[in-house]
């Protein structure tokens, strides 16, 4: 069986979440070779993880010459891993930066694009949700190697072991592709929840927390959750732009997702609208989000959460 | 200096939208406009216009790849503050994926000519992909400042703000280079009535594939590179319950519902 290559997404080799789903995702398409692009010190705990996910043999290319560099390095190292290995497919996690090394390696392979897939089955065939999750589509790369980005939480991470060959990768960057340099770079705080993409469950809140967002935080750490917030609590200045879903933030796709104190707009909608069960608290029974929801309670977010937080603490005593 | 803003036309987000017979995105059925998107990238063409020393020795141009309609959103452009408009227009563009249409975009770039700063939207608000201006960079061989919340400029030297997933970055290039910009960089103005008078005598070129040396057979929907099986609407969720609160009793329902699913 050809190899599936999948680009493994870490921090300071430290692998993310998505990587394992998306090892899930290879098997079913080829042998998944995972492709990890860092620190030569962090290779081999990086590589024992994923192998423990499946991955039969990373390719393993050292990133002190372009860690310096912004996404176009990458898509050379993916080129030239994709030219000796002759890959079934390419999968990369659909983060922004994700995407647009995924973006330059179609030009350079000549390859077909297909982003923000929610499922992959073997052919390829993608599915995607598309107009803010009014649609879902099938679509299939009908030229070159399929590159196929893929969002957090398509697939359930699958715990086999590979042999997790490790390959040293020599790669040669040109100069064209070292001319985005990254100035500085400022780690994310960790805020000791779930990551927002990654998270099973997501708690936001919105306009309607008034600024106060005791209620939410409190509720989503009784539920293991992570934060997030609609644009008009980000722009009010309540929670950092990190946190906001939407059209214009991130987008995530928990098993489930309780909006307090937001209406639904569509761009707000756009963010999380393929969450599997979704739970909304709002005081106006109008609301549009109530259109989208398994359960609603009409109600004021002040009271019914931290009721609610109460009871569900005592539940898991 | 040059700077090229690409402006993409796009269905109303607000109004239904609906997919062809074909399976590509109707265009014709659903009232479009500037993407919302391109507004902030239109905007910070113009500041950077008015920031330089000279202002009257940069020209923006507002670019767009899209059916006859999309003149409308290069005009919003013009109406804004843009100078001049490029409108790419032509049959065998439709139904392209981001591939041809970064293809296209390059090549009226180069059209152009001696363009110093491409700036482009974060995405398009139809199903954007977040790709063309990677692509775009790709295939122009320029570098990328992508994603910017903030952005300053010292002569040729850019240095961009640009919030990633697991870090807040600071890039750096020096022109020419493709920009893309957030709604983080700040409010795009309204055109005033004197940019609407103004817009009407503004040139607006349009080009054809052959003008622009494409070949029409890799563009539009044949030579897609991807392949759209079948659409489908989502089937309207199954009404939820909803409960109104008395009492506390929102919660109690609300925790109930949770440990049902076991999320509890
Ligand atoms: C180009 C563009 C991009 C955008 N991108 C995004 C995006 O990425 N994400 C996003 O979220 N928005 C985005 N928006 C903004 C979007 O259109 C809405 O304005 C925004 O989502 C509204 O936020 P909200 O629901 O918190 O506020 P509102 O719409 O003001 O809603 C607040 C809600 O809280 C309820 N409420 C008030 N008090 C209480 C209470 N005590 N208890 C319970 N409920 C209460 C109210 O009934 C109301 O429904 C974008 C807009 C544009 C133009
Ligand atoms: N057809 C088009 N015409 C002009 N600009 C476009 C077009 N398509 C995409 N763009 C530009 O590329 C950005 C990102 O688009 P996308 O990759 O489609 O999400 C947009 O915000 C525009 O600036």
């Amino acid at each position: 069986m050809s190899e599936v290559l999948v680009l493994v997404d870490h921090v300071d080799g430290a692998v993310r979440k998505p990587t394992y789903e998306l090892l899930a995702i290879a098997k079913r398409l080829g042998t998944p070779s995972a492709v990890f692009i860092g620190g030569a010190a962090q290779a081999a705990g990086a590589a024992e993880a994923v192998a423990k996910f499946g991955a039969e043999k990373v390719y393993v290319v050292d990133d002190t010459e372009i860690k310096g560099y912004l996404v176009a390095p990458k898509a050379e190292v993916l080129q030239q891993i994709a030219a000796a290995a002759s890959p079934a497919a390419i999968l990369i996690t659909s983060s922004a930066e994700g995407k647009e090394i995924a973006g330059r390696l179609a030009v350079k392979l000549e390859s077909g694009l297909i982003t923000d897939a929610v499922d992959v089955q073997a052919g390829p065939v993608t599915t995607q949700s598309v107009f803010a999750g009014n649609f879902t589509v099938q679509a299939k790369v009908t030229q070159g190697t399929p590159i196929i980005t893929v969002k957090p939480n398509a697939a359930a991470p699958e715990e086999t072991a590979g042999a997790g060959a490790v390959e040293n990768f020599a790669a040669t960057i040109s100069d064209a592709a070292k001319k985005a340099q990254i100035v500085a770079s400022q780690p994310r705080e960790s805020s000791g929840r779930p990551e927002l993409t990654e998270a099973a469950i997501v708690v936001s809140g919105g306009r309607g927390t008034g600024g106060n967002f005791d209620p939410i935080d409190n509720l989503a750490d009784s539920l293991g959750a992570a934060v997030g917030a609609s644009r008009a609590a980000v722009d009010s200045g309540w929670k950092p732009h990190t946190f906001q879903i939407g059209q214009t933030g991130k987008t995530v796709s928990p098993q489930l997702y309780i909006a307090a104190g937001i209406s639904g707009a569509i761009q707000h909608r756009a963010g999380m609208q393929t969450s599997k069960t979704i739970v909304a608290i709002n005081k106006d029974e109008e609301a549009p989000i109530f259109e989208l929801v398994d359960f609603g309670v009409v109600g004021d977010l002040h009271s019914v959460l931290p009721a609610a937080t109460e009871q569900i603490t005592a539940r898991k005593g | 200096m040059n700077i090229v803003v690409c402006v993409k036309y796009v269905p109303d987000s607000t109004a239904d939208q609906a997919f062809e017979a074909d399976n590509t995105v109707d265009r014709v059925g659903v009232p479009g406009l500037l993407s919302e998107l391109d507004e902030y990238a239109v905007e910070q063409a113009l500041q950077l216009k008015e920031k330089n020393s000279d202002p009257d020795s940069v020209t923006v141009t507002a670019l767009s790849v899209g059916p006859e309609g999309a003149a409308d959103a290069i005009r919003k452009a013009l109406q804004m503050g843009a100078d001049a408009g490029a409108h790419v227009v032509d049959d065998a563009v439709a139904g392209s994926d981001a591939l041809a249409t970064s293809k296209v975009l390059a090549a009226a770039i180069n059209k152009i000519g001696s363009v110093d700063v491409v700036v482009c939207g974060m995405a398009s608000t139809d199903g954007g992909m977040s790709v063309v201006p990677a692509m775009l960079a790709e295939r122009l061989d320029l570098p990328q400042v992508t994603f910017a919340s903030v952005i300053e400029s010292q002569d040729n030297q850019f240095r961009i703000k640009r919030d990633g997933d697991t870090a807040t970055e600071i890039i750096g290039a020096v022109t020419p280079l493709v920009l893309s910009v957030t709604d983080q960089t700040g409010e795009a103005r309204y055109p005033s009535f004197k940019g609407i008078m103004a817009a009407k005598k503004k040139p607006l070129e349009s080009y054809a594939l052959s003008d622009l040396g494409v070949d029409a057979g890799q563009v539009g929907l044949s030579a897609a590179w991807t392949a759209v099986e079948s659409t489908e609407a989502r089937p309207p969720r199954t009404a939820g319950t909803i409960v109104t609160d008395e009492d506390g009793s929102g919660a109690t329902a609300l925790t109930e519902f949770l440990a049902s699913k076991k999320f509890i």
